[in-house]
């Protein structure tokens, strides 16, 4: 049996318990509506202006109607507050009945009401917004940037031209992979005779993650050429951009692999060679393997960087799809084309995004459920 | 002869010496268990057997073979000194079977079909033959440190080194992992182990050494040195441990 002596009372200093009263919900539901209105009103102006670009000649009844439900639409996060009020209002009776509990329920529901109104308003005025500057005076956004029939006109060339950086980044992202990996091992060989590889793989890694790519790719491009380096100087552009690359994000990832190697727990090591496994076998069967998974979502980050950087090519003398677009754009004296390579660019980059999500939930559904 | 010779061996990270002076024998179908205090050495001991830690002096034999000392062929050595540490000691990216057969394949020369059928019989005898297929994460606490006493054993070592093997398992899963290891040495396998459960050591131990402040302060049968502990330093530590309802 233990003796129990109570050294120290707390009693007396306990928290207040907490307040009895539900919490407000009619001052909240006030301000969601002033929001509302305050939301139809810029809608109002934006759909007015967007109507204005789009239709310089009054348009036909359809079109008016479209354009009358899009702003009718915008006050939809009125009901909401309506759904709010009538909380409100459940509260108050309750309230009056002694329920304190049902009250206080009947409360929370109206604020979440009231807070799911501002939320759609506030996401409406973003658009709005975003509509009113594309349209603003008279659409000279909406006509420097998006103009159909030069998106139309460009969109084929600009394609054709992508295929170029295609084949750089998927040509660079394999060699990447590579030398990223030699590098990151090079630094953490072990010993006296690692030394000077070591000392070799943290200097490659300093001095390119150093300097900036596109420098990287003009000496490349023009100085093999140039000094006659003997097989470099016969190589087509298209790989020179691709070797170019590859110097500058092998730099990048050998870090993301790097980190990746380091973050693999001693014990895995202990527990590699402690069966007979020698170094080699130990890092190439259970380190890397676990590594590699680790390091994918920023391997992928880099990756999306180096496809972005393709569009830095053009100065080496590659004609890709940024350089194309500009032709085309010079030619007719707008920046539409260049707006297709950017949503080019979009597209192929958010799959990839998605994809590693994927993967990376499949991983660990299948480390967890445990059998394959 | 004794199997495992271990002469004054010293060891130290970096200026803190943790091991000062251990001489210690082990013969074949001997069970030796390490006991003492958090800190006083156990691991350190058994890692640097391994080789998994370089000493600053003194000799570990192996079958009268120094193994100390450049140019020895670890892998050799660790064919024939198997350990199994505290806890993660599976490879979470491989399942339970490849776990098991890694090594027997990779360094062993074994055929995949001979390693996975050694390594399915091995299952069979501790009951997880359903679990082969399983990675590590699926399995609970007491069922990977079994796994890892059979993935050691898959390389039909000499002597196996068990480093606290049930400290980080929930009491009701430690049972299971001491009967697999009572079986090991029933079978006459040779065995050093560093436990905190000294009722377990009592049982299976033919001798059992006392380290403290990285000396072996006092050595005997367990019946001795449970019994009859001559060292102040030994009487107070069971009496701890006796206090903790661990004996
Ligand atoms: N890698 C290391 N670097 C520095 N000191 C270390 C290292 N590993 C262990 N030590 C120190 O060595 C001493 C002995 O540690 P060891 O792990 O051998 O103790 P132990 O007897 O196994 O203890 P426990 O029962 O808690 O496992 C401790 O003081 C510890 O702090
Ligand atoms: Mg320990």
């Amino acid at each position: 049996m233990i003796n129990v002596t109570p050294t120290q009372d707390t009693y007396d200093a306990r928290l207040q318990p907490p307040q009895a009263q539900p919490p407000a919900v009619v001052p909240l539901t006030a301000a969601s509506v002033i929001v509302v209105i305050l939301t139809a009103v810029t809608s109002f102006y934006a759909l007015a202006w967007l109507y204005a670009y789009m239709y310089p000649q009054p348009a036909g009844a359809f079109t008016k109607a479209v354009f009358v439900v899009l702003w009718l639409a915008t006050w939809l996060p009125l009901l909401p507050t309506v759904q709010a009020l009538r909380s409100a209002r459940k509260s108050r009776n309750a309230l009056q009945d002694n329920g304190i509990v049902i009250a206080r329920h009947h409360a929370a529901l109206g604020r979440e009401s009231a807070l799911t109104s501002l939320g759609y308003s506030v996401a409406i005025v973003v658009l709005a917004l975003l509509v009113a500057f594309v349209s603003t005076n008279d659409g000279a956004i909406a006509r420097t940037f998006l103009r159909p029939e030069f998106i139309a006109q460009a969109w084929s060339d600009v394609l054709r031209a992508f295929w170029v950086n295609v084949q750089v980044a998927i040509g660079a992202e394999v060699l990447v992979l590579v030398l990223g990996l030699v590098i990151a091992i090079m630094r953490m060989l072990p010993g006296r005779a690692g030394r000077p590889l070591r000392f070799l793989a943290v200097l490659y890694t300093d001095v390119f993650r150093a300097i900036p790519g596109i420098i990287v790719l003009y000496l490349v491009g023009f100085g093999l050429s140039l000094a006659e380096v003997p097989f470099f100087k016969d190589l087509p552009p298209i790989v020179l951009a691709i070797f170019a690359l590859t110097l500058t994000y092998s730099a990048y990832v050998a870090e993301v692999y790097r980190a990746g190697l380091d973050s693999i727990h001693r014990s895995q090591w202990a527990a590699a060679r402690s069966l007979g496994l020698s170094y080699p076998q130990a890092l190439r069967t259970v380190i890397i393997p676990q590594a590699v998974r680790r390091v994918i979502p920023p391997l992928l980050n880099d990756f999306i960087g180096l496809q972005k950087d393709t569009a830095l090519i053009g100065v080496m003398g590659v004609i890709d799809a940024f350089t194309q677009s500009r032709l085309v754009g010079s030619a007719v004296f707008n920046l539409s084309p260049v707006t297709v390579v950017a949503i080019v660019f979009v597209l192929i980059t958010i799959p990839q995004s998605r994809f590693v999500d994927r993967m990376i939930e499949k991983d660990q559904a299948r480390q967890r459920s445990g059998s394959n | 002869m004794s199997y495992l010779q271990i002469r004054d061996l010293h060891k130290s990270y970096g200026s803190v010496q943790i091991l000062k002076g251990i001489s210690l024998e082990v013969a074949r179908h001997e069970v030796v268990c390490l006991i003492g205090a958090s800190g006083s050495g156990k691991s350190t001991l058994l890692r640097c057997i391994n080789a998994l830690e370089t000493i600053e002096s003194g000799e570990i034999l192996v079958d009268g073979d120094q193994v100390t000392g450049l140019g020895v062929n670890l892998n050799v050595l660790r064919r024939n000194v198997g350990i199994v540490f505290q806890s993660y000691n599976l490879f979470p990216h491989m399942t339970v079977l490849k776990n098991i057969t890694l090594a027997p394949t990779m360094i062993g020369g074994i055929s995949k079909d001979a390693a996975e059928q050694r390594a399915i019989e091995l299952l069979d005898k501790i009951g997880l033959r359903q679990k082969a297929g399983s990675y590590p994460d699926a399995l609970s606490g007491g069922q990977q440190q079994r796994v890892a006493i059979v993935r050691a054993m898959a390389m039909d070592p000499q002597v196996l080194l068990l480093d606290e093997i049930t400290a980080a398992l929930d009491p009701e899963l430690v049972g299971d992992v001491l009967e697999m290891i009572r079986e090991l040495a029933v079978g006459g396998l040779t065995m050093l182990l560093a436990t905190h459960e000294m009722g377990f050591a009592r049982e299976v131990a033919s001798q059992v050494c006392f380290l403290h402040q990285g000396k072996i302060l006092e050595r005997g049968t367990a019946e001795e040195l449970f019994e009859n502990p001559q060292e102040e330093r030994t009487q107070q530590f069971l009496k701890r441990v006796v206090t903790a309802g661990r004996l």
